[in-house]
């Protein structure tokens, strides 16, 4: 017999751990309330016939968010054959809330009271057998973190789904409300099946539109009840749902006040962390300080030194583990010789000079492309498919991948903050300032990740229950300056200024600024569209305890968010990069179409991206960079933004080159034509329009809809244009190096909108009015 | 006279709810976390920058706005 068992509990309680338990699957959890929107199933792991439904964590069984409507919608239709309710016994009061409510449902419960540990360490008491007896319903006391007792729930919850034994519930509300809770029944009584008489009595007591719809309620029904509501809330001078929710806590109190024995105790462990790590006046330089530790490590110490392993090793030319030194001296050696000879005109070939081979140094390894590369030759490979998967394939790749060790140490890093609950502190401490565009300090979290990967950032917006939030958070996450977008600054920094960038260490913090600004603006100008209008979401978050992450879970975190990462190179950057050889190294030259010749200089102007670059270039005339090159590159920018150097290396002819070499800023600068406002509407342009491809597909299973991905892409490309045209139009006004042209025009109108719409006062719409006053209006017309 | 409010409660300061004012979701919200008439709240504290505020009810840590906690009265 196969049973579906649905494990249903508050946020934070521990649900995806048992989840995992169970299922031996490996979902993430995080010390952080939200991280499970979407409802996910497995199978328990001892016998498959089992399902296992982890459900979203919620506070309440109310129709208010989606997690809640997710969840309730899935219990009310019969999906589950019983309920395993996961209870924080070192929360209790908040968490039998939901137990009251699911116990209303008429469905077999089991409660599985996690973190019993906890409480026995705390010196607290609970009397489980007194618990287990009011709420009607087996108690099992278990620690999901330890594993222990974990089996005896599903034990429990197959016979209780085996006997369909609904919970003896024997928790009653006030005489009054019991009353009128009657009544309400005898009015729905031949609609809804007996077991869920309870859950419907109180829905429509409450008068909530969701069960009034679902039930299909004729006008003297709806009258009928609604007297008895209104009865009962002038008598008690509140509305019916407050009084249903003042009525269970009611209860739980008393409860609690029978089953708990609080040892006395002053402040707890967590209470003594915030009072330093929130403090008044320490919290925002500790929160600075392990921001910048968090960046330092992972950008620019030990994220660096793992990513060159990676690019100058495994996707460069090799490693050479031994006798570095001499073979550095040696290179010094050579390149002096080369350039002494260049100066000369000798040709360096001729004159018997070889670069010294690495593989007489020491013990070498070679790289990835040298290997493919001798082994091609070797099978005889065609000249064009060699060319096709080491130029292409492995160096595109290779591009993404290089940043996988980075990333690695960022997430792992960011995986502790979560998992030990400082997350939830930093959406405290940020929320004031989040709050004046429109957002909360729920956002941070996924504008923080944005600066390692708009991919997880993306992701990350989940945790934000508002759906306006949540959105606006997705359209602009990815302005924030992602480690691809880094070589593009360092180049065009190195272009306007002649140094690198690295020397100048305030140039990418201006640049993160930037980002910021950008976001800021586009949040308040959006925010004042009918789309995102609104009263401020309420942000009323459970600051959890803090705790030790346990190490598999900081690895779990990291591993989903690098996994999102790799495949993005696995799947999209592979196929963008075949398209992107094809197109660049094949066109016509001389009248025939076919493969160019890339030892040819400048053969790249033959190629089909010259074309496609030069029917697009009008679009980024009035941006000051209207030549195909420019196009190209920002083409190519568009698909991965680690692509960008690399074209712009291969436009310039100079062909693989860093970002931090000096001849490609003079190339590059050529490119553009010189002028550094053209240069500076260049970079923002491909700093702010749409991410790459793989950023975009994130944006796309976020949003849910398409026209809500391509309306976030839209943005931020006109967005991007806007600012790239103000600035070399008003930016070269004032340098002198563009005259007053129809653009100029165009961008002191753009601007002047723009200050519009970001200084006017909020624009009032016609407030939706909430369901339940609307049902309220028609109950009371239906009365009349 | 005007009422007093969580809002109007100073850092370190005890009082029990009275009344939740305001409706819909917002109200829910305040009162599916446990704060309902006769809770006793306890301002923890204030975050760094002024708002939010963080309060202990029913033995936890619950953030909210001050904007939020002027709907719940107290005495």
């Amino acid at each position: 017999m196969s049973i579906t068992i649905a494990l249903a509990g508050n946020p934070n309680c521990g649900k995806t751990t048992l989840f995992n338990d169970l299922t031996g699957s490996n979902q993430y959890t995080g010390n952080w309330p939200g991280v499970t929107v979407e409802k996910k199933e497995g199978r328990y792991k001892r016998d498959k016939n089992i399902a296992i439904m982890d459900l979203p964590g919620i506070y309440s069984l109310s129709p208010y968010t989606p997690e809640e409507i997710v969840s309730r919608d899935y219990l009310l239709n019969g999906g589950a054959d019983v309920v395993v309710n996961i209870v924080d016994a070192t929360n209790l009061e908040r968490n039998l809330y939901l137990t009251t409510q699911i116990l209303d449902l008429g469905m077999p419960v089991v409660i599985a009271l996690n973190m019993m540990d906890l409480v026995e360490k705390n010196g607290d008491k609970i009397d489980v057998s007194r618990l287990s007896q009011e709420l009607g319903c087996p108690i099992v006391e278990i620690s999901a973190l330890k594993s222990r007792n974990v089996d005896t729930v599903i034990t429990e919850a197959v016979e209780a789904a085996g006997s369909k034994s609904t919970p003896s519930c024997a928790l009653r509300f006030t005489d009054d409300v019991e009353a009128a809770l009657g009544e309400v029944f005898q009015v729905v009584s031949n609609k809804v099946e007996p077991a869920r008489a309870r859950w419907y009595s109180i829905k429509l007591f409450e008068g909530e539109q969701m069960t009034i719809d679902a039930l299909n309620l004729n006008a003297e029904e709806l009258a009928q009840i609604s007297s008895i509501r209104e009865c009962v809330e002038t008598e008690e001078d509140d509305d019916a749902e407050s009084i249903i929710t003042n009525e269970r806590y009611d209860i739980i109190t008393n409860i609690c006040g029978d089953c708990i024995k609080k040892s006395p105790k002053g402040l707890t462990t967590t209470q003594k962390i915030d009072r330093v790590v929130t403090n008044r006046i320490l919290g925002i330089p500790i929160f600075i300080v392990i921001m910048t530790l968090v960046y330092f490590i992972s950008v620019t110490t030990v994220g660096t030194i793992a990513t060159d392993w990676v690019n100058d090793g495994l996707f460069g030319d090799g490693w050479l583990y031994t006798n570095t030194e001499a073979y550095e001296t040696a290179v010094e050696d050579y390149e002096a010789v080369v350039e002494d000879y260049e100066a000369q005109g000798l040709d360096v070939e001729a004159m018997g000079i070889e670069e010294p081979d690495p593989a007489d140094f020491g013990l070498w390894h070679p790289g990835l492309p040298v290997v493919m590369g001798e082994w091609l030759t070797l099978i005889d490979c065609a000249p064009w498919l060699q060319s096709l998967i080491i130029d292409g394939i492995i160096a595109g790749v290779g591009a993404v991948i290089g940043f996988i060790p980075q990333l690695i140490i960022l997430f792992l890093l960011l995986g502790f903050l979560e998992g030990c609950g400082y997350m939830a502190r930093v959406a405290f401490i940020m929320d004031r300032i989040f709050r004046r565009f429109g957002l909360s300090g729920k956002s941070f979290i996924p504008m923080l990740i944005a600066s390692g990967c708009g991919v997880p950032a993306v992701m990350a917006t989940k945790t934000i229950e508002n759906e306006k939030d949540r959105r606006m958070t997705v359209m602009t996450t990815t302005m924030i300056p992602c480690g691809a977008k880094l070589p593009i600054i360092a180049l065009v920094f190195g272009a306007l200024a002649g140094n690198f960038y690295e020397g100048t260490w305030w140039v990418a913090p201006l640049f993160y600024f930037l980002g910021l600004a950008a976001i800021i603006i586009s949040c308040i100008m959006l925010k004042k569209l009918k789309a995102f209008a609104g009263d401020a979401a309420p942000f009323i978050m459970e600051l959890p305890s803090y705790h030790l992450p346990t190490v598999k879970n900081v690895l779990l975190s990291m591993w989903e968010r690098v996994k999102a990462y790799a495949v993005k190179a696995g799947t999209i950057i592979f196929l963008s990069s075949i398209v992107i050889w094809f197109l660049l190294n094949f066109g016509v030259y001389e009248d025939q179409f076919g493969l160019l010749d890339t030892e040819m200089d400048d053969y790249i102007q033959y190629s089909i991206m010259a074309g496609l670059g030069n029917i697009l270039a009008w679009i980024f005339a009035p941006l000051g960079f209207g030549n195909w090159e420019a196009t190209v590159t920002s083409i190519t920018g568009l698909v991965a933004k680690e692509n960008v150097v690399a074209t712009v290396g291969i436009i310039t002819s100079l062909g693989e080159i860093g970002e931090d070499d000096p001849s490609i800023w003079l190339a590059f600068a050529n490119m553009m034509g010189g002028t550094s406002v053209a240069i500076m509407a260049f970079c923002a342009f491909n700093l702010l329009c749409a991410p790459c491809f793989a950023a975009m597909g994130a944006i796309r299973n976020q949003m849910r809809s398409a026209k809500w991905t391509w309306a976030a892409i839209g943005y931020m490309c006109v967005f991007a244009w806007v600012v790239a045209l103000m600035i070399y139009q008003l930016g070269g006004l004032i340098t002198g190096e563009v005259a007053f042209n129809f653009w100029t025009i165009i961008a002191f109108i753009l601007l002047a909108a723009m200050l519009f719409q970001l200084f006017r006062p909020m624009p009032k719409y016609n407030k939706d009015e909430n369901r339940k006053a609307q049902a309220r209006i028609n109950a009371e017309a239906n009365a009349a | 006279m005007e009422e007093k409010t969580l809002r109007d409660l100073k850092v370190g300061e005890s009082a029990k709810v009275v009344k939740l004012t305001g409706e819909g979701a917002l109200k829910r919200r305040i009162m599916d976390m446990g704060i309902t008439r006769g809770t006793e709240v306890h301002v923890h504290k204030v975050a760094p920058l002024g708002d939010p505020i963080e309060v202990t009810v029913r033995g936890f840590e619950l953030s909210l706005r001050k904007d939020e906690a002027e709907h719940v009265l107290v005495a």
